[in-house]
C-alpha cells in the first residue's frame, strides 16, 4: 500500500495503535456485563489509543502549559468517563473521542509531511557533486569546493553544479527547475549557463564563474528557505487569534459547568456539555491550514518559474489593482531589431544590404541589428571611402556610387524627398547617387507574449501603466501596440519613483489595493522597493534583481505575471475559505453543545473533519 | 546576525506558533520565526550574546514542546 510506505515509522506505529484500540473498543462494547465496574472494560482501549496524550498532558501541566491541547483532550475524555460513571452518557464515547482525535492528528501529520515533501522535491535543485578532471581521471567533488576559474565536466543527465561558461561541447539544457520553461535550451561554446539546469544531451566542459554560494542555485535555495519566515498577515492574525481562542473556550467551558447547574441543577449534564467545549477548543485546523496554503502557493509558483519571497508578498500580490511596467527589457526585448523594410525600386534584401554596407562594421546597435537582419556580412570589398556625418548618418562610396544612409535631415540636405514614416523607433533612410532607395525601421520589439500579458491583466481588472525613459514617440507607439492606455515617457530613474509615488497616492484607489512594479532589475532598485510588490524580470544571473525584488520571474516572460496573480488570488481565496469554514463549524458546534443538541461524538467528528477538510483544501492550491 | 536552524520533531502547528511567540519575547532577540512547514527556526539576535540567547531559546522550546530539538552545529 502506497500510503503505508509513505508514512514515517512513528506514524505507522500510531496507525497500528489506532487499529488495536478500535478492536479493543468493539470488544468492550460487545461484552454484555452492565454492572458498576463496566468502565474497566473500556480502559484497555482507552490507554492503548491515548496513553501518549495522557503522558504529555501530565508532563505539560507540570511545566505550566494549561491550555495545551493534550491536556484539554485528556481532561475531556477523563471527564467523559466520570460523567459516564454517574449515568450521563456512555463509556464508549470517551474512547471514541480519543480515538478520533488521534486519527485526526495522524492524518494531519501525514498530509503535511507529504505536501512538504512534494513541494521540497520541486525545489530539489541542489547539485550533489561536480566532475573535475584530476590526473586524467574524472573525480566527483563537492560543488562548494570549486573555485571560480576551475573547469568541470557535466555529463548528460547531470545537474550543473555551478554557474559558468561553456568551454567545449554543445548540448541542450532543461531549465525547468529554474524557469518553469519546459522547452529545452540549446547552448554551445561561449554561452553562460546556470547551475540547477539539467544537461540533457551532450558532454560539456564548463569554466566556473562564481563560487557555489553565489551561484544561481544557492541563491534560489536561500530565497525559498527564507520565504517561510516572512509570514503573511493572515497567518499572524490566525496565530494571534489561536492564542485567545483556546483560553476563551476553556473559560466558557468552566462557566458552563458551574453556572447553569446553580440555577437549574443537573451537574453531570452540564459537565458533559462543558467537556464537549474542550473537545472543540483546539485551534489546530486553522493554525495548520493557513501556512500550508501559503507554502503550497509558493511551491506551486516556483514550479512555474515564479519565485515569491514570502507569504506576505503572495498576499500583497493578490490585492494588486495597478501594475506598472518598465518598458525596455520588461515588455520589450531590450535589443534593437529591424522591424520594417520599405524599399523603393529594389528588393527588401537589396535595401538591407545597402544599409548594412553603409552603416559598416561598427558595434553600434543599429549597424549590428542591420547585419543580423541581413544574416550575412555585407560585401565590403568594393567599399572605398566612408564618412561619418555626425547627427545625420553616413556617406560611403561603393562601386563608384555614393551611398547615403541616415535620418530625414540627411535626406533633406541631399535634396532627396522621402515619404512620411512610422515612428516608435529609429528610421534609416537610404539614398543611392541622390535617388531615394527606401527606409528601414529599427525598433526594440515587444516580447512575443507582452501583448497577451497586458490583455490577461486587464481581464483580471488590473490597470496597466507603462513608464519609460524612452522618447515620447517610441514610448507611446509601444504602449499603443501593447494596449496600455496610461504611459509616462522620458523619465529618469528618479522620475519613475515619483510617478509610482503619485500612483500610490492617487485619490480614486481602493484602500487596500496594492501596486506592483515590474522591471528588469537594472536601475530599478529604488522603484522596486517603493512599490507594494516589486517584481523583477529575468532573475537568471541578475543579482540586483533577486535582491531588490519581492517576486522574481525567472524567465523573461511578462505573461508569467498573470499566472502569478491568479495563483496568489486563488491561494488567498482558499485561505479565506478555510478560516470561515473552520470558524463557522466550531462556532456551530459550540452553540449546539451548549444547548445540549449535540454530544461529544459529533463534536470530535466535526473538529477532526474540519481539520481534514481544511488541510485537503489547502493542498488544492 | 540572522541564523537559521533545523528543527526536529516539531509535530504541531500551534506549538510552532507558541514557540515563535515565546522566542520573540526573549531579551536580545530582534526577530524570530518558526516555520512549521519547513521545520526551520530563523533567529535574529545580538551578535555578542548569540550563543547565550540560543541556550535560552532551547529552554523556551523545551517548555512548549518537549520532544522538539533544535539542531545547533
Amino acid at each position: 500500500m502506497n500510503i503505508l510506505t509513505n508514512m514515517t515509522k512513528k506514524q505507522r506505529r500510531m496507525l497500528s495503535r489506532i487499529l488495536a484500540g478500535a478492536l479493543l473498543l468493539v470488544a468492550a462494547v460487545l461484552i454484555p456485563y452492565q454492572g458498576p465496574w463496566r468502565f474497566l472494560l473500556f480502559l484497555p482501549a482507552y490507554f492503548m489509543v491515548g496513553w501518549d496524550v495522557l503522558w504529555q498532558a501530565a508532563r505539560n501541566i507540570c511545566r505550566g502549559q494549561v491550555f495545551d491541547e493534550n491536556f484539554l483532550m485528556a481532561l475531556a475524555t477523563v471527564g467523559a468517563f466520570c460523567t459516564g460513571f454517574f449515568g450521563e452518557g456512555e463509556y464508549p464515547e470517551a474512547v471514541f473521542v480519543m480515538l478520533f482525535y488521534q486519527v485526526g492528528e495522524l492524518f494531519q501529520g501525514y498530509a503535511v509531511g507529504r505536501s512538504r515533501r512534494s513541494i521540497a522535491s520541486l525545489m530539489d535543485l541542489r547539485p550533489d557533486y561536480a566532475n573535475v578532471e584530476q590526473d586524467g581521471k574524472l573525480v566527483q567533488v563537492d560543488p562548494e569546493e570549486l573555485q571560480p576559474g576551475q573547469v568541470f565536466v557535466v555529463k548528460p543527465g547531470e545537474k550543473l553544479p555551478l554557474d559558468g561558461t561553456i568551454l567545449s561541447g554543445s548540448t541542450t539544457l532543461n531549465t525547468a527547475a529554474l524557469t518553469g520553461e519546459s522547452l529545452p535550451r540549446s547552448v554551445g561554446v561561449g554561452d553562460s549557463v546556470q547551475s540547477g539546469c539539467v544537461n540533457l544531451s551532450g558532454l560539456i566542459q564548463v569554466r566556473a564563474e562564481k563560487p557555489f554560494e553565489e551561484s544561481t542555485v544557492a541563491k534560489i535555495l536561500e530565497l525559498v528557505e527564507n520565504a517561510a519566515s516572512k509570514k503573511a498577515r493572515a497567518e499572524s492574525l490566525i496565530t494571534r487569534f489561536a492564542r485567545y481562542y483556546t483560553p476563551a473556550v476553556v473559560i466558557a467551558a468552566v462557566a458552563l459547568a458551574l453556572l447553569p447547574p446553580l440555577v437549574v441543577g443537573g451537574w453531570a449534564l452540564w459537565l458533559r456539555r462543558a467537556l464537549t467545549f474542550l473537545v472543540v477548543s483546539c485551534p489546530c485546523a486553522l493554525v495548520i491550514s493557513v501556512p500550508l496554503s501559503f507554502f503550497a502557493g509558493i511551491g506551486r509558483a516556483s514550479r512555474q518559474g515564479v519565485l515569491i519571497k514570502g507569504g506576505s508578498y503572495l498576499e500583497a500580490m493578490a490585492a494588486v489593482d495597478t501594475v506598472v511596467f518598465d518598458k525596455t527589457g520588461t515588455l520589450t526585448q531590450g535589443v534593437f531589431q529591424v522591424a520594417e523594410i520599405h524599399p523603393q525600386g529594389m528588393t527588401e534584401d537589396q535595401l538591407l544590404e545597402l544599409a548594412a554596407l553603409a552603416e559598416g562594421r561598427s558595434d553600434h546597435p543599429i549597424s549590428r541589428s542591420l547585419r543580423e537582419a541581413l544574416g550575412r556580412e555585407p560585401d565590403s570589398s568594393q567599399l572605398e571611402e566612408a564618412q561619418e556625418l555626425s547627427g545625420r548618418g553616413v556617406r560611403v562610396r561603393v562601386n563608384g556610387k555614393t551611398l547615403c544612409a541616415g535620418n530625414r535631415r540627411l535626406m533633406e540636405e541631399l535634396g532627396v524627398s522621402c515619404p512620411s514614416t512610422a515612428n516608435g523607433g529609429t528610421v534609416v533612410h537610404v539614398a543611392v547617387d541622390g535617388a531615394y532607395a527606401g527606409w528601414l525601421l529599427i525598433a526594440d520589439r515587444p516580447k512575443p507574449d507582452a501583448k497577451e500579458a497586458v490583455a490577461l491583466l486587464k481581464q483580471e481588472g488590473i490597470t496597466p501603466v507603462m513608464l519609460t525613459g524612452d522618447s515620447k514617440a517610441a514610448g507611446e507607439a509601444a504602449a499603443r501596440e501593447l494596449g496600455i492606455e496610461q504611459v509616462h515617457t522620458e523619465l529618469l530613474p528618479a522620475d519613475k519613483v515619483a510617478q509610482v509615488e503619485s500612483l500610490l497616492t492617487a485619490p480614486d484607489r481602493r484602500r487596500k489595493a496594492t501596486l506592483a512594479f515590474v522591471g528588469d532589475g537594472i536601475n530599478d532598485a529604488p522603484v522596486l522597493s517603493r512599490a507594494d510588490v516589486g517584481i523583477a524580470m529575468g532573475g537568471l544571473g541578475s543579482d540586483a534583481a533577486i535582491e531588490a525584488a519581492d517576486i522574481v520571474l525567472m524567465d523573461d516572460k511578462p505573461s508569467k505575471l498573470a499566472a502569478a496573480l491568479k495563483l496568489s488570488r486563488r491561494t488567498l481565496g482558499i485561505v479565506r475559505e478555510n478560516i470561515v469554514f473552520a470558524l463557522g463549524v466550531k462556532a456551530l458546534v459550540l452553540v449546539l453543545s451548549a444547548l445540549g443538541l449535540t454530544g461529544m461524538w459529533l463534536a470530535v467528528f466535526a473538529d477532526v473533519g474540519v481539520m481534514v477538510l481544511a488541510v485537503l483544501n489547502a493542498m488544492r492550491v | 546576525m540572522t541564523k537559521r536552524f533545523k528543527l526536529i520533531d516539531l509535530d504541531c502547528a500551534n506549538c510552532a506558533a507558541k514557540m515563535e511567540h515565546a522566542i520573540k519575547k526573549l531579551d536580545g532577540v530582534q526577530d524570530a520565526a518558526v516555520s512549521f512547514m519547513t521545520q526551520r527556526l530563523t533567529v535574529e539576535a545580538d551578535d555578542a550574546r548569540f550563543e547565550a540567547i540560543m541556550d535560552q531559546i532551547e529552554q523556551v522550546c523545551k517548555r512548549v514542546e518537549p520532544d522538539c530539538r533544535i539542531v545547533r552545529q
